[in-house]
Parts: C-alpha cells; structure tokens; sequence
C-alpha cells in the first residue's frame, strides 16, 4: 500500500519534471532563436538614410526594417492563438522589475502604471500578500461593451486592446473597468525611445494627449515570438504567459502545462463574481518564498507608511 | 390674426419690454457676458494643455462636467413633464408659466450635453459617433435620447408658440427685420378654425409624444452610471431615481425662474400667488416622493452592506468625508422645502421660492455626490502615492466652465425674453371645443330622439 503510493507518487514526479523540461527547453529555444548573433560577411551595401545621407553597411546586418502590426491585423489578432497569463503570488516579494520594465518599453510616465503592485490582504487574521495586477484581458470585458466607438476591441486571441486613433477619451471604460486597468493621457505625452515608431494597438506607443491606454499583453513581443517585458523583467518568476491552446505558460526559465498548473495549484480568477471571465488566473500565496515585509525593502520609509495605512481597511 | 382684448392688452403690455433695454439690463448682460468668456477662456487653456487642468485623474475620470451634465438635463424636466402633462389635463393656470417651462427645457438641454463635450479628451474626433458609433454603448443611447428629445421639445415650443408669433407679426414693430422674423415663423397662421383645430391636436400629440421621451432621456443618463460594476451605481432603481429627481430639480428651476421674470417684468398681475402655490405643491410632492427612493436607496445598500457599497457609504455618513453635504444634499434640501409648502402659514411667494432655492441647490449637490464618492472608491484598493488620483478636487478651469454654464443659461433666456413675450399672449380655445363639442353632440342625440 505505502510502496504503491510512492510508486504512483514518484511517475507524477517523473512526469512532472519531464513536462517541465520540455517546457523549459521550448522556452529557451524561442528565446535563442529571436537573438541570433549576426555574422559579418564583408560585403557592404550603400542605403539612402532617413536623414537623406547615403551610407554603407554590412549585408549581414541588413534585416527587414520592424513595421508594427497595421491596424486591421491588430483588430483581428494573432490566429490560433488564446493568450493567458498565471500569476504565482506566493513568489511575489515587490521588487517591481515588472512596473519599471512595463513602464520603460511603453514610455509611461513615472506614476502611471499599466502593471500595478498592490499590497492585499483578504482577512484581519491572514497574512498580507503582493498582488501584481495586469489588464485581465477579460473574455467578457465591461470596457469593451461600454465603447461608444468601437476603440476598445476583443481579438481572436483573447487580447482587449486600446486603438488610440479612434479613441474619443470619453473615459467611459475607465469607469465601467471593476479593476482599475485604465490609464488616461492626462496632457500631451512625452516622447521618448518610441516617438519614432508608428502607432499600432499592439504596440500602444506612442501615445496620444486625451486618449485611454492600457497593459495589451506586448502582442508586438508575441509577434516576434519573446514574452512580455513584465515576464522577463521579473527576478522571481513570478508571472508565467503562455497560450491556452498550446496548453502552455512560462515565465523565460520554467515553463508548465497551463491546465495542469491552475488545476493542481488552486488557480482562481480574482473577483470571479463579476462575470467578467479574465485571461489571468491566480495561484494563491501558500508556501511563500518571501515574507511580505521583504517587500517593503525597496520602498521609501514613506511608501511603506501609505502602504501599511491603506491596506487594513478600518470599518 | 384678430386678438381679443385681453391679449391685445397682454401683447401692448409687452412688446415695449422686447424692443427696449434698460441700463441696468446692459449691465447685467456684459456680466453674464463676461462670465461666459470666462468660460471660454478656460475651454481654450483645457484644450492646449488637455485635461491636466482638470482635478480629474484616473480614478475619479467624471468630476464637475457630469455633475453639471445630469444637472441641466435635470432641470430641463419643467417644461417637459410639467407643460406636457398640464396641457393634456387642460388645466386652466397653466397658461402664464407654460412658455417659461418650456424655453427652460430647451436652453438646459443645449447647455447639458455640452458638458460631455468638456468632458471628452479628444473632441476633434466627435465625428467618430456617427462614424464607428456602437449601439451598445449606453452612451449611443444618450446621444441619441438627447437629440430627439431636444428636437421634439423644439416642436412643441413652437407649436405652442404660433399664436403668439403670428400675433406679433400683426404687431405694428418699427424694425422691418422683427417683421420678416416673425411672418417667416409664424407661417400663415391666421387663427381660422381649422389650423386651431390642427394646431390643437398636434399639440396634444407632441405633449403626449415628450412626456415619455422625457422619462426615457433621464433613464438613459441614469443607466450610464447603473450599468457599470461600481457601488453606489450599480442600482436598479437608478433610471426612476433620476427621473424623480429630475422633475423635483426642475419644477424647483420654474418657481425661481417665475420669481425672476416676475419680479423683473413686472408680471404680478399674470404670475399670481396661485402658480406659486400649485408648483410648490408639486414641489412637495416630488420631494416626498425623491425622499422615498432616497431612504430606499441608501437602506438597502446600507442593511446588505456589501463591502464596496459600505465602503461608500462610510465616505458618505464621514464627518471628516462628504457628510456634510449628503446631509444637505438628502436630509436639508428635501426636509426643509416639504415643511415650508405643507403648512399653510408659512406658504408665500417669497418662502416657496427660498425653498426651491434650497431644494435646486441640493439636487446639484446630490448629482456631485452620485458621481465622486462612488469613483473615489474603486473596488481595489487606492494604493496611489500621488493625492490627487485619490482626492477629487475640482480646479478653477472646472468652476469657471461651470459658472459659464449658469451665465449662458441665463443669456439664452434673457434671449429669448427679447424674441417672444415671456408669457403666452394668445390662449387657444381647446376648453371651449371640448364643451362646443359636447354640446353639439348632445344636440344630435336630442334630435334622434
């Protein structure tokens, strides 16, 4: 009885580390791939510059120039794609790479955040836990139903995107959002590693004075086959992001079977009573790698102050 | 259009004040003026620095704009409901306050939405309603409820106006242009019995047409905030609220309107203490009535006591919070108007209109409160650094457009004071019809037998 118990117990290992493998190996396959080395080869070509000056580069250095997705491709989404994002709270200590990252590759000023940190605790009697939140990307998204333009939309591959062009700044989604995803350019932005892109829904920059901006999930990254910059900014990994129909989530170093990892770890949607039905799950901070309190090791004596007194509500 | 002497007495009455302005008129205009470009000075600021001026951010994204928004088609309700249901119940002192009601719902329902439009972060791209517009969009709906309402309440003002227009176009004025004006509107009404018989009845279908279109508008307005997933506003009984507190606001607007006009024209003999006390019975009326889904409201949320709606109403009944004004604004503006007007000895043109002062005042006070408590209290917590994401503060740019408002609402009127008679000159004959009618019908039926 107990030999079969282990026996059963150690083929769940067996499979459990060989998934995890593969994953891991599929991960760093994808990641490899996207930054190979380029070889110099001596030939040089001349190229006519923005600026009108001609130039001569190396041929192995020529790549196709980086066009952000065009707008109906961006309305449409990627095919065969169901994007999904788990979120391990019990590895979660506030280092706020994920913030910092998301903030510098979308040009965010300093205190708007399209990740935010919050510091949450469900009880009086239990611990307080670091909850990092995203847009959840809901399959049933109140912005979306509230959008007198159409200029937040619902793709194919689950994403809930923000066209800044159509987008009048009625602020309407802002209020209908339960979860507080919405950022509003509250004055003209400040352009900055960006500003010479195109805008595309899928890359959000570069933004635009009176309109509502968002987390999108970096669908231009997916394009190019990379995570978001939260996931790989993360020094804990913390938040995996994968695809439902792959039935698989990694964070850059592990990766697991979607189905497998909410199911057995509990995932839960956070406020699943509002009938929403987010593309981000939840694992909940049991067996914590961190305490709570490491969290505050990155904030001023102040921060920690608002936090401390904003958590606890005192009815 | 032959007059009888009562109106040709009336019309005299009121045609020098039309044509002439006082000094102290001039004066008073240029400061309303002067607040409106006051207005537009702050629009202009908004618009090239966006709405940073604003105290909006990105938890309380509604502020002054929508209060005031909610307000106006508020108040806009006097001439809809009021002047719509007097006309189809005939009653007879209807007829000196009828026109004021009616050009008071046509001004406010300009000047509300126009506060959307402040509110809007890109009003370059409005074109893109009617471009991508989205049904589902409870904002299609108002915008669509707004039109139509704005251009039936055009309608029935003018229908209700021909009379008066095609009397003025007999008026012997100095000024040739007057003249065309007023031929060119009153379009061949010449008073026979058959464009009074059609007038009538057109009338009578515009009145029963706005009244439902009226309820409807407010509705609208009431799902925008009933439809999102937020304490305070997640409500079902949001759409009939609004509505009672519509009409409430609105017929408080009326009385203070009479008293102005009346006071200002001189109209003592056409405004009686009798309107005062009608209206303010209505008032009474409404406010018991606003009351009722008040305590309703405030009861259920408060015995469920949900989290987020405690959470509300914890900002609410806070001292230190809003109590103050939600005292006001649900206790004070409701308790004290409906005290004055139900004990005869305290009923006087003067206390009834300090009462709808108060009651107006409130209900501008409860739109605030509807809109910035309920924003200030997200269903995740406020961990912001920055105060003003969690304090709502309206600036200076929000109240001058506000005051602008006000001044503008009060420009139009005076507008319109000079354009038509403030109070309806020509009465129509739709009492005696129904009598004549009776009576020829009884006759028939007398000589069958």
């Amino acid at each position: 009885m107990e030999n079969k118990e282990k026996k059963q117990s150690r083929r769940k290992f067996f499979f459990k580390t060989a998934t995890a493998a593969l994953g891991t190996i599929g991960a760093v396959g994808i990641v490899t791939q996207s930054c190979k080395e380029p070889v110099e080869e001596g030939e040089t070509v001349s190229l006519l510059s923005p600026d009108g000056t001609l130039v001569e580069v190396d041929k192995a250095n020529i790549s196709m120039a980086k066009m952000p997705a065009q707008v109906k491709e961006a309305r449409a989404g990627i095919p065969n794609k169901k994007f999904v994002m788990v979120i391990d709270l019990a590895r979660c200590r506030n280092a706020r790479k994920c913030v910092t990252n998301c903030q510098k590759m979308h040009d965010l000023e300093p205190g708007d955040e399209w990740i935010k940190v919050f510091l949450m605790q469900d009880s009086n009697d239990t611990a307080p836990y670091w909850f990092p939140k995203p847009c959840f990307h809901c399959n049933q998204p109140p912005c979306v139903k509230v959008c007198p333009v159409g200029a937040t939309y619902k793709r194919t591959d689950g994403l809930v995107l923000v066209d800044n062009e159509r987008c009048i700044g009625c602020k309407f989604c802002m209020t209908a959002c339960p979860y507080s995803s919405r950022v509003f350019q509250w004055k003209d932005p400040v352009h900055e590693s960006q500003a010479d892109h195109d805008y595309s829904p899928e890359t959000s920059v570069p933004h635009q004075v009176g309109t509502v901006g968002k987390c999108d999930f970096c669908p231009d990254m997916a394009r190019m086959g990379k995570l978001p910059t939260c996931v790989t900014g993360c020094p804990n990994g913390v938040i995996f992001f994968g695809d439902k129909n792959e039935d698989i989530v990694t964070n850059g170093t592990e990766s697991f079977r979607f189905s497998e990892l909410v199911y057995e770890r509990a995932g839960y949607h956070f406020m699943a009573e509002l009938g929403t039905e987010p593309n981000v799950y939840y694992l909940p901070p049991v067996d914590r790698l961190f305490d709570y309190e490491t969290g505050f090791k990155t904030l001023t004596s102040e921060q920690k102050e608002f936090y401390e007194k904003s958590i606890v509500k005192k009815h | 259009m032959d007059l009888d002497q009562k109106s040709t007495r009336t019309l005299n009455y009121f045609v020098p004040q039309m044509v002439t302005i006082s000094k102290s008129g001039i004066l008073q205009l240029s400061v309303l003026v002067l607040f409106i470009l006051g207005g537009f000075y702050a629009l202009y600021i908004q618009i090239v620095d966006g709405h940073i001026v604003t105290g909006m951010r990105d938890n309380v994204v509604w502020g002054l704009y929508i209060a005031n928004f909610i307000f106006f088609i508020g108040i806009s309700y006097a001439g809809a409901l009021i002047s719509g249901i007097l006309h189809l119940l005939r009653v007879e002192w209807r007829h000196p306050i009828i026109r004021i009601a009616e050009i008071i719902t046509i001004i406010s329902t300009i000047i509300g939405p126009a506060y959307i439009l402040l509110c809007m972060g890109r009003l370059d791209r409005l074109h893109h309603l009617a471009l991508y517009g989205r049904i589902q969009s409870p904002i299609i709906w108002d915008v669509l409820a707004i039109s139509t309402y704005l251009i039936g309440s055009i309608i029935f003002l003018y229908l209700a106006t021909i009379r008066d227009l095609a009397a003025l176009r007999d008026y012997p004025f100095k000024s040739k242009w007057r003249h065309t004006l007023y031929k060119f509107f009153a379009v061949n009404f010449n008073g026979n019995s058959k464009q009074n018989r059609y007038l009538e009845r057109g009338l009578d279908i515009m009145s029963a047409i706005i009244i439902p279109l009226a309820v409807l508008v407010h509705s609208v307005l009431a799902w925008i905030f009933g439809m999102t997933l937020r304490p305070g506003w997640h409500s079902t009984i949001f759409a009939p609220y609004f509505v009672v507190a519509a009409v409430f606001s609105g017929t408080g607007v009326l009385i203070i309107a009479l008293w102005v006009f009346r006071k200002y024209y001189h109209l003592e003999s056409y405004i009686t203490k009798i309107h005062f006390n009608y209206l303010g019975i209505i008032l009474m009326i409404l406010g018991a009535l606003y009351a009722y889904f008040t305590f309703s409201e405030y009861l259920t949320s408060w015995y469920g006591s949900e989290t987020w709606e405690m959470e509300v109403l914890y900002k609410l009944f806070d001292p230190n919070g809003y109590w103050w004004w939600f005292f006001f604004a649900a206790i004070v503006g409701v308790v004290v108007p409906i005290l004055v007007i139900l004990i005869p000895q305290f009923r006087s043109i003067n206390s009834i209109t300090a009462v709808s002062v108060i009651a107006v005042f409130a209900l501008w006070v409860k739109r605030y409160l509807i809109i910035i408590p309920t924003l200030e209290t997200p269903l995740l917590p406020l961990q912001d650094m920055r105060p003003e994401y969690i304090h709502y503060t309206p600036t200076a740019i929000e109240w001058l457009l506000t005051f602008a408002g006000v001044a503008m609402f009060c420009f139009l009127f005076f507008l319109f004071s000079k354009f038509l008679p403030i109070v309806s000159v020509v009465k129509g004959e739709e009492g005696t019809n129904y009598a004549e009618l009776r009576k020829t019908v009884m006759q028939r039926i007398i000589k069958r037998t």
